[in-house]
C-alpha cells in the first residue's frame, strides 16, 4: 500500500498525517507531492491534509481545489482511488468537487480548538470498517469554518445512500442540535462520496493516533484503510 | 474597462458574520436596522483583447469566472457588473 501526501502552501497538519500513514502502514511513509506538480505517482491513497492552504483567501480551499496538482487528483479519484481529506482537506475536496456541499463559518463565530466527541454513522466503508456502529470516539478539532451545509435533496441522499461518516454527538453517543459543534446540518462532521471512495471530515484521526498525544481513536481508521488496500 | 463581480450569500443561507454586524450595529445606537447579509465584492480589470468585443461577450467571460471560481454557487448568488 502506497499513499501520497498532498502539500500546499499553508498546510500545517501534513506532518501530523505522515506520522499517522507511516504509523498505521508498518513504518512505510506516504510520497508527498507538492501542490504545483502536475504528476501524481501510482498510488492506493491520495490524502488531502488540513491547514490553511492558500490563507483561506476568497474561500478555504478554493484556491487549493484549482492548483495543478488537484486536476490529477481528481482524474485519479474518479479511476476510484481512493482519497482521505481531513479539515482543510475536506473544505478542498468540496471545492474541488469530489464531494457534495461546502464548509461554512461556524455558527457561533469561533474557532474550535478542542477534542470532540463524535459518533461513527456507518461502518460500510474501507475508512470507517475497523469501528463499531455507533460507536463514539474522540478526536480532536482545530478550525473555524466547518459548518457542513448541503441543498436538502443532497443532505437526503447522503442520508439514504448511507454516505455519513460521522456525527458531532456527546460521549453517550446522543445526536442532538445541544450536541452540534458547529451549526453543520445533521450534525454532519464527515461525508463519502457515491462510491464510498472519497472521505471528507472536518475533526483530525491523524492528531489521534498516539497515546501521548491523547488517545489513539483515529488509528483504527488509518489501520482499516491501510489494510483495505494492501 | 472594469468588472465587478458581486458575490452574495443565497437567501435562507444562515450569515452568522452577517448577523454579528447587525448586533453591533444596534449595539452602536442603529435601531432601525433589521436583517444584515453580508458579501464581497471583486474587481477585475478587462485587458483590451477582450474589453473590445461586444458586452454580452465580456459578460459571459466573467460570469464563466464566477461560476468556476469568484462564487461557490452552492451557497453564493453572483452578479457582474461591467464599469466603464
Amino acid at each position: 500500500m502506497q499513499s501520497a501526501l498532498i502539500v500546499f502552501p499553508g498546510s500545517n497538519r501534513d506532518r501530523d498525517m505522515r506520522l499517522a500513514l507511516t504509523k498505521a502502514n508498518d513504518g512505510k511513509k506516504p510520497i508527498e507531492v507538492w501542490h504545483g506538480d502536475a504528476d501524481l505517482p501510482k498510488v492506493d491513497l491520495i490524502v488531502l491534509p488540513g491547514g490553511f492552504s492558500y490563507g483561506d483567501y476568497l474561500r478555504c480551499g478554493a484556491m487549493a481545489a484549482h492548483s495543478p496538482i488537484m486536476r490529477e487528483v481528481k482524474r485519479r479519484a474518479e479511476q476510484g482511488v481512493r482519497v482521505l481529506a481531513v479539515c482543510n482537506g475536506f473544505q478542498i475536496a468540496c471545492e474541488a468537487g469530489l464531494l457534495p456541499g461546502v464548509l461554512m463559518t461556524n455558527a457561533g463565530l469561533k474557532f474550535i480548538c478542542r477534542k470532540i466527541d463524535m459518533r461513527v454513522e456507518t461502518t460500510a466503508s474501507e475508512f470507517t470498517g475497523g469501528y463499531r456502529k455507533h460507536q463514539v470516539i474522540s478526536v480532536p478539532v482545530a478550525h473555524y469554518d466547518g459548518n457542513y451545509n448541503a441543498d436538502a435533496d443532497t443532505i437526503g441522499k447522503l442520508q439514504d445512500q448511507d454516505r455519513i461518516a460521522f456525527r458531532y454527538s456527546d460521549a453517550s453517543g446522543k445526536v442532538a442540535p445541544e450536541t452540534n459543534l458547529n451549526g453543520s446540518m445533521d450534525n454532519i462532521a464527515g461525508i463519502f462520496n457515491e462510491k464510498k471512495t472519497v472521505l471528507g471530515l472536518m475533526p483530525h484521526p491523524e492528531n489521534a493516533t498516539d497515546e501521548i498525544c491523547g488517545g489513539t481513536d483515529g488509528l483504527p481508521l488509518f489501520q482499516h484503510v491501510v489494510g483495505a488496500l494492501k | 474597462m472594469k468588472a465587478r463581480v458581486h458575490v452574495t450569500l443565497k437567501n435562507g443561507v444562515l450569515d452568522p458574520q452577517g448577523r454579528a454586524i447587525g448586533q453591533a450595529l444596534h449595539s452602536l445606537g442603529f435601531a432601525d436596522v433589521g436583517d444584515v447579509r453580508q458579501g464581497k465584492v471583486i474587481e477585475l480589470e478587462i485587458k483590451d483583447a477582450l474589453a473590445k468585443k461586444p458586452r454580452a461577450e465580456i459578460e459571459a467571460t466573467v460570469k464563466d469566472m464566477a461560476q468556476k471560481l469568484l462564487a461557490n454557487t452552492v451557497i453564493e448568488n453572483y452578479s457582474v457588473e461591467l464599469v466603464g
